[in-house]
């Protein structure tokens, strides 16, 4: 729909979607919508969903109720292969490389749907390019890699996939403060680069700062939401995610 | 008497090669569906007896009918992963494991039932030949089987290490999520990597019926022998179930010798135990 003469076009939806672990509802009833191009920020404490939803968007774990469109499409109910072929791609928690994978084999897998496949040799300099360490580091196992560098290599993978919408979950986790910086400053240059972005962090601070909306949520559900410059304001905000 | 020991070492060394591509397909399965075939050595009878039909009714050579037996049971792997293990995998171990302990009781009882409990071989021209090296016999069908089974393991290797559905099915094994999350089909590179490790051994079968005989229960003797050599090799790691399955060649080339070789089973049985007390983790194990 255009809005003063600006196109913009919702990229990801969620209505209303419930997920469960057996009896167990981690995720209930969350909506939200994500827009072609933005850095969406989801924060919450431990044990808030945060995985979870990220999860259940990318099929691995089943949408109870509700429903996911992406790009106009309904992808809940599709393997997690089929969502990758959409163009929706998660850099886990953790990072998950192939520990016993050279850093090249892991970007490799990266592009492993059939999008990115054929376009191995130019996907690796982009990622080369965000990244120029890794390329000295081709040949060396993921596994023996420093904290940072295995999470550039997670990154980096993921973008190897030529994702439509990135997701990154805690990419800042377990990092030094120097690191962290430019793990934000790679996520702006992602955007930049015409990728949407949906970060999910407990660094608030610094994720609200480069968000164009932000979804706090809370138990499983969604308690605000709204411009991360604006939600820095919230006392509600301030008082339980920042301290102050 | 150094003579005997290097004979020796010669026969056990090309057995070796054969239990190593027997076993390569259990640690594949194991590695990358964390599943133990209990049926394993019942696929190999199975081949066994394939190899048998092909040479006695067409008159095919057992090595020439590789072309068939490896296409038609990487398919027969590839079906019973489709049908009985892709249902179970969530599952608990126990009924992963009577699941596939049944299965073999089938194939087993099966065999029984149309080729009786007779013992069958093929009877080839190089069947008894030998080449003489200086003092040393090396038995023709043991050269060929063993080649051939080193062939197709480096062949494995390298389609492990180069294709991208061998990087697949590599990543399965290393980071299930993570390969998932990269766009990888599990429950397509489940079947496939379960069709290939059938195909191994239905491969180990065929290069066999040349050498040895098959009955209906001849697969608990070489499902033990594939048990040993992949705890030995360290249970996820082909290199370690090659070595490992050299190194079980040699010890029953050596034993069958030294000790008798109508207590083989005994041998493995015991090797079975010191391993798993002294050196759980195998060969080259890491953890
Ligand atoms: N596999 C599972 N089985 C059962 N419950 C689970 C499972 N995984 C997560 N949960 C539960 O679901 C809830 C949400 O977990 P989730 O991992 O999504 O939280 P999170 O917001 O990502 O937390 P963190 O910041 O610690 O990563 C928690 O209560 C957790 O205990
Ligand atoms: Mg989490």
């Amino acid at each position: 729909m255009p809005i003063l003469g600006v196109h913009i076009m919702q990229l990801l939806g969620l209505n209303n979607v419930t997920t469960k672990y057996g009896d167990l509802t981690a995720i209930r009833d969350v909506s939200l919508s994500i827009e072609e191009g933005h850095i969406i920020s989801i924060v919450g404490s431990n044990g808030a969903g945060k995985t979870t939803l990220l999860n259940t968007i990318s099929g691995v774990l089943p949408c109870a109720e509700g429903t996911i469109s992406f790009a106009d499409k309904r992808i809940n109910r599709l393997p997690p292969h089929k969502i990758v072929e959409e163009g929706i791609i998660q850099v886990p928690e953790g990072r998950l490389l192939f520990p016993d994978m050279t850093v090249l084999e892991n970007l490799e897998l990266g592009a492993f749907n059939s999008r990115s496949r054929k376009s191995i040799p130019s996907l690796l300099d982009m990622v080369y390019s965000y990244f120029p360490k890794l390329k000295d580091r081709e040949a060396q196992l993921a596994g023996t890699l420093s904290g940072g560098e295995q999470q550039m290599v997670a990154i980096g993978r993921g973008l190897m996939a030529k994702p439509k919408l990135l997701m990154l979950d805690e990419p800042s986790l377990g990092l030094s403060p120097l690191v962290v910086k430019s793990v934000f400053e790679t996520i702006q240059k992602i955007k930049s680069d015409g990728i949407t972005v949906l970060l999910v962090e407990q660094n608030v601070f610094q994720s609200m700062m480069i968000s164009d909306d932000v979804y706090v949520l809370e138990n499983g559900s969604i308690i605000l939401n709204g411009q991360g410059k604006e939600l820095l304001k919230d006392p509600r905000v301030r008082e339980a995610y920042l301290g102050i | 008497m150094l003579d005997v020991i290097i004979q020796l070492a010669i026969n056990g060394l090309l057995l070796g090669g054969i239990y190593a591509l027997l076993s390569v397909g259990l640690t594949l399965i194991f590695g990358v569906l964390e599943i133990i075939n209990f049926a394993h050595g019942e696929f190999l009878m199975i081949s066994m007896y394939l190899t048998f039909l092909l040479f006695s009714v067409f008159g095919i050579d057992p090595y020439l009918s590789l072309v068939i037996v490896i296409p038609v049971f990487f398919l027969f792997g590839f079906a019973v992963e489709k049908i009985l293990i892709k249902p179970l995998l969530n599952d608990p171990p126990l009924n992963q494991i009577f699941a596939t302990i049944g299965l073999g009781l089938i194939f087993s009882n099966l065999a029984l039932l149309f080729f009786k409990a007779d013992f069958r071989t093929v009877k080839t021209f190089y069947s008894n030949s030998n080449i003489i090296f200086g003092n040393y016999f090396v038995s023709v069908p043991r050269l060929i089987a063993f080649a051939i089974a080193i062939a197709l393991i480096a062949a494995l290797l390298i389609y492990l290490k180069k294709t991208f559905t061998g990087k697949a099915i590599r990543a399965l094994a290393q980071q299930r999520k993570a390969a998932m999350l990269m766009g990888i089909d599990v429950h397509r590179t489940y079947a496939i990597a379960f069709g290939i490790g059938i195909a191994a051994v239905g491969a180990a079968g065929a290069v066999l019926m040349p050498l040895f005989f098959v009955f209906p229960t001849v697969g608990s003797l070489f499902s033990l022998i594939a048990f040993v050599v992949v705890i030995l090799g360290g249970y996820n790691s082909l290199l370690g179930s090659l070595v490992a399955g050299l190194t079980i060649g040699l010890i029953e080339g050596f034993s069958g010798f030294f000790i008798s070789p109508h207590l083989k089973e005994v041998v493995y049985f015991v090797l079975f135990i010191f391993i798993l007390i002294f050196k759980p983790t195998g060969l080259l194990g890491k953890r």
